[in-house]
């Protein structure tokens, strides 16, 4: 489904400042994978999404997304087929516009066959008020209010919908939970698991929670220095607690992980 | 204290300026930039509505100016989505460059004088008669419809894309908006509505002066944020109208003004007051805010010692 060949990026190359954030990723997901990933501060987790969606062009390698070569494709374009949602609930989402216009912007954007100049349909409505409601947050009734009132865990949910409205072929979570309280967090958690099991979205998601890290999906993936150093799956994966994982990390690596946000345990 | 012909005046240049009030609303509101190809795509409106009058096209002169305004406002779009000109130099550059455009348009003369010339509204005069309040109904009628097809394509794809990317750029980075064009699309129709404007004030007044356009920007924005103070709370609908409100009002504030005897001279300053204002005015109040916090602090710290 996703493929990423060698790819490497430098910050400001040639300056003082110069930052290799990723040195020759190599990664392959099937389609329906669920991969979360973990790893130190600047380790290039977020960089990695960004040269999947196209922020820059990777300075080396390819990427395939479901066959297509995206390497050169501009972030507008790929985002027809991948969905993102960030840690910030500010930032998925139009806060003077409503939250059927959010919404619409989501749906009119990605189905190809609508003109510029088509507008949200009794039918489109009837939709959008059947997927709220499968939030379970009341959003539903509010459909012509801005997004600007809803609290940021409604705000991560609405743009977790926008994000899956039309099936993406690769969904982009960037430690999406990690800017709620621990009872929003795992409500937005729970919605994430049903809407891409529901789907078969192919997903990536960037967590600091290790306990998360090890049981969501169906792979872990783990980066240090712009490498993904270890990518456990399968049978060794189900029996993995998490100080295994570690262990594995600092074998692999030389050194403990080193994030000060890490969660060990599963609540905290 | 007014005649009927001052309020019909006023009523009348309202809904004429209306046009860059509410181009004023697409681009500086919805996409969040201050478009300073304003003055200078309200002159060329003047100019190719009046040289097209005198030609003997004066209903043709009004597309022509609209067309010629989009063509200004993509320069500027141009300059700054692709060339990378922070976006108000970009406004500033096409300005400067309209003024020779606009004189070559009206000949290289700095007036086109249209006395005699037949106007969209002294056709409509023939066709409403003498004392009906045929400029009136011209110049409201004009705002109206584009007011209305403002209000209908903010609601399209296209323009719910246009309003995310001044709403949130954030988002739009993450969503296959491509701002480039929404940018490009959302000042080339400001500038049509801007260049609409002079076109028929051109005609309006039978005349077109290559300073006409001058300070425009202040008064659309003056206009804009009357009509917002007054009206603004609401849909995107409500705020279209109340541009056009804003509009009205700012004329009857300067009948109001020349009726006091102030010099015509003064508009320009006093439009820029009012502008400033009213743009600081939320900084304005979050000091005072903290001024009575202060000072209710200091008398509690008095009380307390
Ligand atoms: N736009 C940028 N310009 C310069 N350096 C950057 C930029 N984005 C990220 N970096 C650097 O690249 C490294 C990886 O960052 P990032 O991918 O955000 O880390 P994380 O794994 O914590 O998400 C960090 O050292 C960061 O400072
Ligand atoms: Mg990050």
């Amino acid at each position: 489904m996703l493929d990423l060949k060698r790819v490497s990026k430098t910050f400001n190359p040639g300056t003082v400042n110069e930052k290799v954030a990723l040195q020759n990723v190599d990664l392959h997901l099937e389609e329906g994978d669920f991969a979360t990933i973990v790893g130190s501060n600047g380790a290039g987790k977020s960089t990695l999404f960004n040269a999947i969606a196209g922020e820059f062009i990777a300075d080396t390698g390819t990427i395939t997304l479901a066959g297509q070569d995206i390497t050169m494709m501009p972030d507008y374009r790929r985002s027809k087929v991948i969905g993102r949602m960030f840690q910030d609930p500010l930032k998925g989402t139009a806060p003077h516009m409503t939250i059927e216009e959010n919404l619409a912007l989501a749906f009119l954007r990605a189905s190809h066959q609508t003109s510029p100049f088509s507008r949200i349909s009794k039918a489109d409505r009837a939709l959008f008020a059947e997927k709220l409601s499968a939030l379970g947050l009341g959003l539903e009734d509010r459909m012509k209010q801005p997004v600007g009132l809803l609290s940021g865990g409604q705000r991560q949910a609405l743009t977790l919908l926008m994000a899956t409205l039309v099936t993406p072929k690769l969904l982009l979570l960037d430690e999406h939970t990690a800017a709620l309280d621990p009872a929003t967090a795992e409500k937005v958690l729970d919605l994430t698991k049903k809407i891409v099991a529901e789907h078969h979205i192919t997903c990536l998601m960037i967590t600091h929670n290790m306990h998360d890290a090890l049981t969501l999906g169906n792979r872990t993936l783990l980066m240090d220095h712009g490498r993904i150093v270890l990518d456990v799956g399968g049978e060794e994966r189900t029996h993995m607690t998490v100080p295994e994982l570690l262990d594995r990390f600092a074998q692999n690596v030389g050194h403990q992980l080193d994030n000060d946000r890490i969660l060990l345990s599963k609540d905290a | 204290m007014f005649t009927v012909a001052t309020v019909l005046n006023a009523l009348e240049l309202g809904f004429i300026y209306a046009l860059v009030a509410m181009a004023l609303f697409l681009s500086f509101r919805v996409l969040n930039i201050a478009d300073m190809t304003t003055d200078g795509a309200f002159t060329l409106g003047c100019a190719v509505s009046a040289t097209a009058a005198v030609a003997g096209h004066p209903f043709l002169g009004l597309p022509l100016a609209m067309l010629s305004g989009a063509v200004a406002g993509f320069v500027t779009a141009f300059l700054q989505t692709r060339l990378a000109v922070p976006s108000i130099l970009a406004g500033i550059i096409t300005n400067t460059g309209l003024y020779t455009v606009n004189l070559a348009v009206m000949g290289f003369s700095s007036n086109v004088p249209m006395l005699k010339t037949e106007t969209i509204f002294t056709t409509a005069q023939a066709l409403l008669g003498e004392n009906s309040p045929y400029k009136l109904v011209v110049a409201a009628l004009i705002t109206v419809v584009v007011c209305a097809l403002l209000i209908l394509f903010l609601g399209t794809r296209l323009g719910l894309s246009i309003r995310a990317t001044g709403d949130n750029p954030d988002m739009v980075r993450a969503s296959s908006i491509n701002t480039t064009f929404t940018i490009t699309v959302g000042l080339c129709i400001a500038n049509a509505m801007t260049s609409l404007s002079g076109a028929v004030l051109a005609q309006y007044q039978k005349s077109a002066d290559i300073n006409l356009g001058t300070g425009m920007v202040v008064i659309g924005l003056a206009s804009l944020i009357i009509g917002e103070t007054l009206f603004g709370r609401g849909g995107m609908w409500t705020k279209a109208v109340a541009a056009v409100a804003g509009s009205v009002i700012y004329r009857f504030i300067i009948a109001i003004a020349l009726r006091a005897n102030v010099p015509s001279e003064c508009l320009k300053l006093i439009s820029a007051v009012i502008v400033a204002l009213a743009i600081a005015a939320p900084a304005l109040q979050a000091r005072a805010a903290f001024r009575r916090r202060r000072a209710h602090a200091e008398k509690e710290g008095a009380t307390r010692a």
